[in-house]
Order: structure tokens, then sequence, then C-alpha cells
């Protein structure tokens, strides 16, 4: 491919230029009235504005980002992540007019994107899977009687939800009468399907990724592992490679476990299987992310490889290296540094007045100095990677980095990792996807944060 | 009269008092979505909805009028 369309904005679609400038192949960005000043902008070989701020009437704009790219004859998109990433139908349109989809076909997107179907699919390919409701439940009666089987406590899930919306815990019978509803609801406003289903709570659990890539030629390989515990609102924060306390065999085991996941859809390009581990090392297929993920630069920090080279290869017909010439070295770990205020987690919208990173990080950024931070997308500032020749190094880099940020005009989360990173249950690499949550919690009972 | 303002910028996702309708302090009145998450604004005061400034789908910035209450 000579030249392809970003369908996305800020940081990915700054990540995604960045490896076509290297590559030689063009860029055409699309953006919103608000994004007109980020750097992406300017960066891309030519943009063009989509649309007003709402993501509805712009990023989202399916048909209109199609005629974008014919008009401008690209030869393939890039969908980054979020936005118009896993939809299916958009995924179709592309290959309709003759364009490179960059990501796995519309037929995976949607077979994974179905979470109930992803399931059905694992389950019958020998992958694990978390005990739950095998069909879609669509009564609050059933949801009762599925639920006696299950047990308590146990997760109330939207069938084509994701990002941890429309997904509740729920503690008791009560609890899912009183949930049943307003999961429905909201899996119908979010997702347009208000189909549920039961999975079992699986306490103390780890969340433990595989990214894997498949190309057109039958080979599929995996990238290693990525823990992504520390999450707030279901949503990760911090995530490391390799996963700290996890036992060499269960790394192995979770690595031929996604590769059977795959295999068992023929995916192709970049994709990432998600598990829970529980504390006996037990893991369970969780869900299959058929696009690229935020936390891809662990991966490549600790392999060496650009993944979106390595999304390009796969779309342009080329072929994969082998699994035995993926090797690792050190460890990275990646913070997401987000606009909001580090106690509530409530977003903190505003200019960046001053932004200033320190030494010894990737910086993966959608802005600069002077732009301003709004409220119609995601609060995500940047991500910061670090790498070490180990752990140890790699948090004391991290340590040294954050006492030398200034950031300000909004407020972040930066603080809180200051805190964090060096606090026992982060420390020790011994922590649970109730890690951050559980500490924010006892650091205000003792005004330490 | 005392005005209900907004926190912080963002587009109004639903109304949940009705003008006329009385309040209590704490009691959730709006939802403002906000980088990708729902806010529930509360009313700090008490008293009767006089007047709702906002509609469903509208963006407001930090400090608009999104109420005003009486007495």
């Amino acid at each position: 491919m000579k030249k392809i369309l970003i369908a996305n904005r800020g940081e990915i679609a700054r990540r995604i230029i960045r490896t076509c400038n290297r590559l030689g192949i063009e860029t055409v960005a699309i953006h919103s009235e608000a994004d007109g000043d980020l750097p992406y902008v300017s960066e891309a070989t030519e943009a063009v504005l989509i649309g007003p701020n709402p993501v509805v009437q712009s990023y989202l704009q399916k048909d209109k980002i199609i005629e974008v790219a014919k008009k401008h004859g690209v030869e393939g998109i890039h969908p980054g992540y979020g936005l118009l990433s896993e939809n299916a139908d958009f995924a179709r349109k592309v290959a309709e007019v003759g364009m490179v989809f960059i990501g796995p076909s519309s037929d995976i997107i949607e077979k994974m994107g179905d979470k109930i179907e992803s399931r059905k699919t694992m389950i019958q390919a020998g992958v694990p899977v978390v005990p739950g409701t095998e069909e879609g439940v669509t009564t609050l009666e059933k949801a009762l009687e599925e639920a006696q089987k299950i047990g308590y406590p146990l997760m109330l899930k939207a069938s084509a939800g994701g990002g941890g919306i429309g997904m509740v815990r729920c503690e008791s019978e009560q609890a899912l009468t009183q949930q049943f509803a307003s999961v429905k609801n909201r899996a119908k406003a979010y997702f347009g399907d208000d189909v549920v289903y039961l999975e079992k709570f699986i306490a103390d659990a780890r969340h433990i990724e595989v990214q894997i890539f498949g190309d057109h030629h039958g080979n599929l390989v995996h990238l290693y592992e990525r823990n992504c515990s520390v999450q707030r609102r279901n949503q990760k924060v911090i995530e490391e490679s390799p996963s700290p306390n996890l036992p060499q065999n269960v790394r192995e085991q979770l690595c031929e476990a996604a590769l059977l996941a795959g295999k068992a859809v023929n995916y192709t390009n970049a994709g990432t299987v998600e598990f829970i581990v529980d504390s006996n090392n037990e893991f369970y297929f969780l869900e299959m992310n058929t696009r690229l993920q935020v936390e891809h630069p662990v991966t490549e920090e600790v392999t060496g490889l650009d993944l979106v080279e390595w999304q390009l290869t796969v779309a342009d017909g080329g072929r994969l290296p082998a699994q035995d010439t993926i090797q690792t070295s050190g460890h990275a770990i990646e913070y997401r540094v987000y606009a909001e205020d580090p106690k509530t987690f409530f977003p903190s919208p505003g200019k960046l007045e001053k932004l200033q990173w320190g030494e010894g990080a990737r910086i993966e950024t959608g802005y600069e100095e002077g732009n301003q931070v709004t409220p119609f997308y995601d609060p995500m500032i940047s991500k910061v990677i670090i790498h070490g020749k180990d752990r140890e190094e790699a948090l004391s880099k991290s340590q040294n980095f954050f006492n030398h940020v200034t950031i300000s005009g909004v407020k972040t989360n930066i603080p809180l990792f200051k805190e964090f990173i060096v606090s026992e249950p982060f420390a020790s690499g011994d922590y649970a996807t109730a890690v951050l949550p559980e500490w924010i919690e006892k650091s205000k009972e003792e005004n330490t944060l | 009269m005392k005005e209900l303002k907004a926190s912080m910028a963002g587009t109004v996702l639903n109304v949940l008092a009705a003008e006329g309708q009385a309040i209590t302090p704490g009691q959730a009145v709006l939802t403002i979505e906000s980088m990708k998450m729902e806010i529930p604004v509360e009313a700090e005061f008490g008293g009767k909805v006089e007047k709702i400034h906002v509609e469903v789908g509208g963006f407001v910035n930090e400090g608009d009028v999104l109420m005003t209450v009486g007495e």
C-alpha cells in the first residue's frame, strides 16, 4: 500500500502516521472541528475535516469516511482502536468498495463481538471459559433460574458489550433482580442489542491477555502476554509485560490457549485474547479484541517489534515470521495518563498550559503544550511506557520519570501513579484486578492520598 | 432564586427533574456526559425547580446555569 486513511484521532492516529512515514506510506487524517489543532492533523500527508465534535457526527460517520478515502485515492483504512475499529459493518463496507480494512475480516469481528457467540466458539475449540449461561438471557425469570446453577457472586453482562460498559457484579438474587432491567436497557442504549448473559464471578483474578497475530497464509503467532489488572471503573490504567508472579508453565499454557482461540476463527491481523487468571493460576477465556490495543507498546518494548508495521504487512498480503524468532527482553510498563481527578476519577477537560515530560520513557501522546483536551473524547492525554532490564529497574525508572513531569491546566492521575507504584501491592507484583480501588480506599482512610 | 451550575463541560444526557417539581439536596437532577463518562449532577440545595435551562443532547460549558431553583 502506498497511501492509507486513518479513521481515528489523537494518539493512535499519530502512532500510525509515525510508522507509515518510516515505511514511505502516505497518510490521510480525518478530524472533527475540535481536533483541528492537534499534532496528528498536521503530521499526516493530508487532512480532512470530517464533521462537528460529537463522534456520531464525525469519527463514526462510516459512509462519509469511505467517501473521503475514495476521493483521496487510498488503498487501505486503518481504524486504530475504539471508534470504528471493531465495527463489522464498517469493515465490510471498506472491503466492498475494494479497499483494505487494516484489521481482521468483518466476519471475525462480528463473531468475536458477540460475547455469547465467542464463548460458544471457544468451548468448541477447547479453550476454557468462565462458567456461565450458554445462551442469551432475555427474562429475569430465566436469569434467576440460571443464577441458581452458577452461584453468586456473578457478573451480568451485555452480549454486545465491552470496555466495562453494560457489566455489573451481582452479589445476590436481590441484586440480580434490581440490576437486570437496567443492564438490559443500557445494553440496548449503548450497543443496540439488549441480550445479556451471566458469568460466574472469579474472585482475586488477574486480567492477563495474549497478543496474537495471523496472516493470510495460515500462519498464527503469539507475542506473549500482558498483565492488565490495574483498572478503575473496569478500565485499564497500568499494563505490564511480562506478567509478574506468573509461573512459566502457566504463561506457556496461556499463549497456547490464545493460539487455539485464534485458530478456531482463522484469525488474521492483530488481535488480543483476554483471560482471567484466578489465585490458583487456573485461567478462563474472557473475550477476544479484534484490533490493535491501547497497550500494544508494552509488547513492542519487550519484543522490539513494530505492531503497526506488522498490521500493514499482513493487510498487504505479507507473511509473519516464525514463532521461534519472537523473543522478549526485559520488562515494560505502560501508564495511561488521564485528564481526570486522581481521587474521584471525574474528567478534567481544559487547556494543557504546560506539558513537559521527563527523560527515560517512550511517550505516546496526541497532544502538545497549548492544546485543548476537550470533553468530547476519551480522557487519555498520553501513554508513558517505561522499559527496564527487569521489573525492579522499570519501577525505579518510573519513579524517577514521574518526579520530573510537569502538566498544568488539567488535573491528571500522575499524583496517583507516584504513590501507587511504590505501594506494597503493586511493587510486590502480587496483585489482582481490585488492587487499585482497594488501595485508593485504604489510602483515603489513612489520609495518604 | 438559586442557580444550579455545571461543574464541567459536557453533553446533557438526561434531565431527571421537571419544572415545578420539588427537589432535595443531594438529589440527582441531571446527567452530563464528559470524556466518555456519565456524571450525575446532584442538587446542592433543595427547592422548587423554576426553570430548566438545558435540553437533552445540548452541550454545556463549565459554569453554565442548568436550572434555577426557587424557595
